[in-house]
């Protein structure tokens, strides 16, 4: 019988899944990610589309907030950016939204670079407002300048096509989004075992080490800033293709906070939290309507406070994560494999 | 022992507002000794290496970090030219050779004892977003060469055992052994050892006392210490400054510090001999 599992190189050590139960369970969750479509029921892919976008929103915010301890309140303002800066290419200048989304990640990398300048002063709850003025301004932005955005009206843009496929139908956007999630996820993953994703978590645990060992830490926030925009900027593309009108509602600081919210119940500074989070905030409000739908025939009354139980159990489940569970549910996912570990042992 | 000096700092002052807390300091470091700097509390150790360090901004002076003289080794930071500290960032006084320790350990708390390290190795390393992100190639063969330095370093300060620790989770005594291995890993020409032994035990400050005189003695590293242990001063120095209410008081082997009146005045303190009143 084994003991162990032992590397006989760095190289070996180093790699994202070094041992086989972790590549394996990998290779089941991209099995049954493959699987899900051909199973699904629309409504059920719609919700993993959306799942799939809010992770690379998620993993881009984790970036800025979760591993740099820069927090932001200005993802709406970066999503709305990506989201418009695509869309209008797209309008506008008829360009295919393959190459719309790259360019609008880097539209949004620009203004990412811009909105952190502040973080050369400013820390915590006050760089937290700096952020929420640049939010603001976005927001102002997007509702005046009618000539560029439309205003308050709604921008309609063409469902895109790759390779002759429409995506605008479910079943063929979904590998799309996926792909593109999962893309995220490795580059993210890459960037934190590396150089540049060792000085961001410097930078959050100790500033004052981190410039005295030769990060340079004002850059390396404003990188953070640029990066972490980057990959906002394309789930806000993404959004805007996958849904093909966009408006400024969808932008706002309730979904900054709605970010924000995903990031600390699925577990700040970690891959898998920003999946597990976004899945959670997306499939909540689903799941608790579908209850309340089944009850409307047996309890009529449920149906009419809906929306407030929809409001009020989304609070309840960040402030029960935040007492129980601070480290989110990439912490509890961490204590289910540490408890087979061992099975069936107690320890 | 050879007398290039490594450091030179000519008049050096800081002030905090009415409070001057380094008062037209000046003395040449001496590349391949151990320094050390002792005083009471509030003398001004820590910010003389903050200044040195480049966290404090002295508003006269001169602080001068001199080029590498020609050596055959091409590791580490070999400068060329003559570095005027009070003007360089702090990242870039790092970069130019000079690591430090902090009084209160400053480590990465939720980062590996690896990470930490390699992190160490941040200006050795090059790579931007896209390289790391991609992870491909080159940056994957830096990654794992570097961490062979690394490793290297961890086996000299025998904490094998702990690589994979989160730092946060280890005791005082590790830790502090850690920051130091984070220092090291910078392959600094320039350590800056802020009270490496403040609350140790003996055991821990004779494993310190053994690591800092094999760093000095087999890499040939120039150290710079404050410390409040007169015994561990005074057998690891070459020479020692004592500062006292901002001032340097007196430069000198500890020999020549343990008998100077002025040091003993206002550190060391008098043996009072009690003579019995006449009956």
């Amino acid at each position: 019988m084994r003991s162990g599992v032992f590397f006989e190189k760095y190289s070996e050590e180093m790699a994202l899944r070094p041992y086989p139960l972790q590549r394996m369970r990998l290779g089941l969750f991209a099995l049954a990610v493959v699987i899900f479509p051909f199973i699904a029921s629309p409504y059920w892919l719609s919700l993993a589309n959306q799942v799939a976008i809010a992770t690379v929103g998620a993993l881009g915010l984790n970036l800025l907030v979760g591993y740099t301890g820069q927090i932001s309140l200005g993802q709406g303002a970066f999503l709305a950016i990506g989201a418009y800066g695509s869309g209008l290419l797209t309008l506008r200048m008829d360009l295919p939204f393959w190459l719309s989304i790259p360019i609008a990640g880097l539209i949004t990398a620009a203004a990412g670079l811009i909105i952190g300048l502040p973080s050369l002063r400013l820390k915590g709850l006050y760089l937290a407002i700096a952020t929420l003025a640049a939010q603001q301004i976005v927001e102002w932005v997007i509702t005046h300048w009618t000539w560029l955005t439309g205003g308050t009206e709604a921008l309609v843009i063409p469902s895109p096509k790759l390779f002759g496929f429409r995506l605008d139908r479910d079943f063929n956007f979904y590998w799309f989004g996926v792909a593109t999630a999962a893309l995220a996820a490795l580059f993210v993953a890459n960037l934190m075992r590396s150089r540049v994703g060792r000085s961001f978590v410097a930078i959050r645990d100790q500033d004052i080490a981190a410039g005295a060992l030769g990060v340079n830490v004002f850059r390396t926030k404003l990188v953070a800033f640029a990066t972490s925009s980057f990959l906002v900027g394309i789930t806000g593309a993404l959004i805007a293709h996958y849904r093909t009108i966009i408006t400024w509602e969808r932008f706002t600081l309730d979904t900054s906070i709605t970010y924000l919210a995903m990031i600390i119940v699925g577990g700040l500074g970690t891959i898998n939290g920003s999946f597990f989070g976004a899945t959670l905030i997306v499939l909540l409000p689903a799941l608790i309507n579908s209850v309340g739908q089944s009850l409307q025939t047996t309890v009529p009354a449920a149906a009419r406070i809906l929306p407030f139980v929809q409001q009020g159990a989304f609070g309840l489940i960040i402030i029960l994560f935040l007492v129980l569970e601070p480290e989110g549910l990439a912490k509890l996912w961490r204590n289910i494999k540490d408890q087979f570990k061992v099975w069936p042992f107690s320890y | 022992m050879p007398t290039n000096p490594v450091l030179s700092l000519d008049d050096v002052t800081l002030k905090f507002g009415g409070v001057t807390a380094l008062d037209g300091i000046s003395f040449d470091v001496r590349s391949g000794e151990i320094f050390a700097v002792i005083g009471p509390n509030g003398a001004g150790k820590t910010s003389l290496l903050n200044s040195i360090s480049g966290l404090y901004r002295p508003q006269q002076g001169a602080l001068t970090l001199h080029p590498t003289p020609q050596r055959s080794s091409g590791q580490g930071n070999a400068a060329t030219r003559a570095l005027e500290l009070r003007r360089t960032a702090p990242h870039n006084i790092a970069r130019a050779g000079v690591a430090r320790s902090f009084q209160n350990i400053e480590l990465f708390r939720h980062m590996s004892v690896l990470d930490n390290l390699m992190l160490g190795r941040h200006v050795h390393l090059t790579g931007g977003v896209l390289s790391c992100g991609l992870y491909w190639g080159p940056q994957r063969r830096a990654e794992i060469e570097h961490r062979e330095v690394v490793e290297e370093i961890i086996d000299f300060l025998e904490i094998e055992a702990l690589r994979h620790a989160q730092v946060g989770t280890l005791a005082y005594g590790l830790q502090k052994r850690v920051e130091l291995a984070r220092a090291l890993a910078l392959s600094p020409r320039l350590l800056l050892l802020d009270e490496p032994m403040a609350g140790m035990n003996a055991e821990e400050k004779e494993d310190m006392a053994r690591f800092i005189l094999d760093i000095n003695e087999d890499r040939g590293i120039t150290t710079v210490l404050s410390e409040h242990d007169m015994g561990v001063v005074m057998d690891l120095s070459d020479r020692i400054a004592v500062l006292d209410f901002g001032r340097l008081i007196a430069i000198g082997s500890p020999a020549e510090i343990g008998t100077d009146p002025a040091v003993i005045n206002a550190y060391l303190g008098q043996a009072h001999t009690e003579t019995a009143p006449p009956a």
